[in-house]
């Protein structure tokens, strides 16, 4: 309990206010889907997506760093927790996400259908 | 209690829990491990869901199109707003939690109380929330025919709206018995048959030349393809069954494996929920009882605050996941 105690009432409102925000924004565009952010493709997945995913980081950023304190602790906690985390997650999802699409490749292209 | 919070019987004494080089005691920091690896779990989950989508990228259900209900406007399709109404539910405890904890760093009693009981009830009308999204998709809206080889043929109208099997299929004067366990010494029951049987969708679709087949496949507009008349009737010589809703099984609005992720994920999510509440109302309790008054320190309320956070941000990225992307 290193972190000094003072009142953080007014950041949490703001961080509250900017959550809300950025999920007004994304379900707006979710029901819009403007064509041009839909239909440009950028590293086989749309612009739409990419958007939608940075958003949701910036969300989880707020709540680790503003709710669940982390800007307070000491930065060797504040690493032995998101260091793991971002290298395991980024390399399980390229990893699988690259097989699924080189299965999806298989039964489009050749002439097995349930082999896997 | 030594374990639970830092006192002075341990400061200072290097080798028995006095020193503390990550800041945290010993219980905060085991409940950041712990969610450091509940996350790598839903991680596993979510990547799972990848996959699957990604082999099937051009098969997937559109998520827009399976969750459209909204409590008290019927026959309104409003996809996405009950989902961000849950978000924002979930946020909002997640504040009046970390209000509890700030109220706690203040050692103010009733206010940590009172927060604490806001956030519980944020969590109940959370989980009511997804009883009610999971009861619209297991009960299905419109119903579907599944092909032998596994596919769904969803009906729609010349201008592409889905319409519901009640809206056309044929009253054929069959008698469909629903088997149960009474009717034989050996038989346990099987499943329960749905409002129409194959023959009577089939017939129905025959006579209203209106109705055509969307087929699972996306186009190039990323929109489902619709077939003609012809290959319609064609394709529906391939019927299997008729399905009404979603289960671990069938699925009416596509791939199974959507509900089954569905289910399962939301599912694990929504019991970290509930535990969440349950550790919540303890806490509420030891609150209203004085323990941390007692301890000078409201250090697990801190922790229970860590955790349900946690169970907020893994609701983020069910949300993109399963709903926006």
């Amino acid at each position: 309990m290193g972190h000094a105690h003072e009142s953080n009432t007014k950041r949490i409102w703001m961080v509250f206010g900017l959550l809300s925000l950025v999920t007004i924004v994304e379900v707006y565009l979710g029901i819009e889907k403007p064509h041009s952010l839909y239909m440009t493709n950028l590293l086989s997945m749309n612009l739409l997506n990419w958007i939608f995913i940075i958003l949701t980081v910036v969300k989880a950023y707020y709540i680790m760093w503003a709710f669940m304190h982390l800007e307070g602790e000491k930065s060797n906690l504040r690493w032995s927790i998101v260091g793991p985390l971002v290298f395991l997650i980024l390399y399980l999802v390229f990893i699988l996400l690259v097989e699924g699409n080189y299965v999806f490749d298989v039964f489009k292209t050749s002439h097995y259908k349930w082999i896997f | 209690m030594g374990a639970t919070v830092t006192t002075t019987a341990t400061n200072g004494k290097t080798w028995e829990g006095g020193n503390e080089p990550m800041g945290a005691s010993y219980g905060k920091m085991m409940m950041w491990f712990f969610i450091v690896s509940d996350a790598l779990t839903f991680s596993g989950f979510l990547a799972a869901y990848g996959f699957s989508r990604f082999k099937f990228i051009e098969t997937w259900p559109i998520a827009d199109e399976v969750f459209t209900h909204f409590p008290f406007l019927h026959g309104v399709e409003a996809p996405m707003y009950y989902v961000a109404l849950m978000t924002f539910i979930l946020i909002f405890s997640s504040v009046t939690m970390v209000l509890a904890v700030d109220a706690g760093h203040k050692l103010q009693k009733t206010k940590v109380a009172v927060y604490m009981l806001l956030t519980v009830v944020g969590g109940l009308i959370f989980l009511g929330s997804q009883a009610w999204e999971w009861k619209n998709f297991i009960q299905g809206s419109h119903g579907a025919i599944e092909t032998k080889g596994g596919s769904i043929l969803q009906f729609v109208n010349k201008s592409g709206e889905r319409v519901a099997l009640a809206d056309f299929a044929a009253h054929l004067p069959k008698d469909r018995v629903q088997k149960e366990a009474n009717l034989g010494i050996w038989f346990e029951g099987g499943e329960t048959l749905p409002t129409y049987s194959v023959e009577e969708v089939v017939e129905g679709f025959k006579a209203n030349p209106d109705i055509l087949i969307r087929s699972e496949y996306l186009t190039k507009d990323k929109k489902k393809t619709v077939l003609s008349r012809e290959e319609s009737l064609e394709r529906l010589k391939e019927a299997k069954m008729v399905v009404e809703g979603a289960n671990l099984k069938h699925n009416e609005y596509g791939h199974k494996l959507f509900a089954n992720f569905f289910f399962f994920i939301t599912g694990f999510h929504g019991f970290h929920v509930f535990s969440g509440v349950v550790i919540n109302i303890l806490i509420f309790f030891n609150v209203i009882l004085g323990t941390y008054e007692k301890r000078r320190s409201y250090e697990m309320v801190e922790k229970v605050g860590l955790y349900w956070h946690f169970v907020d941000l893994v609701w983020v990225f069910v949300f993109t996941f399963f709903y926006l992307v």
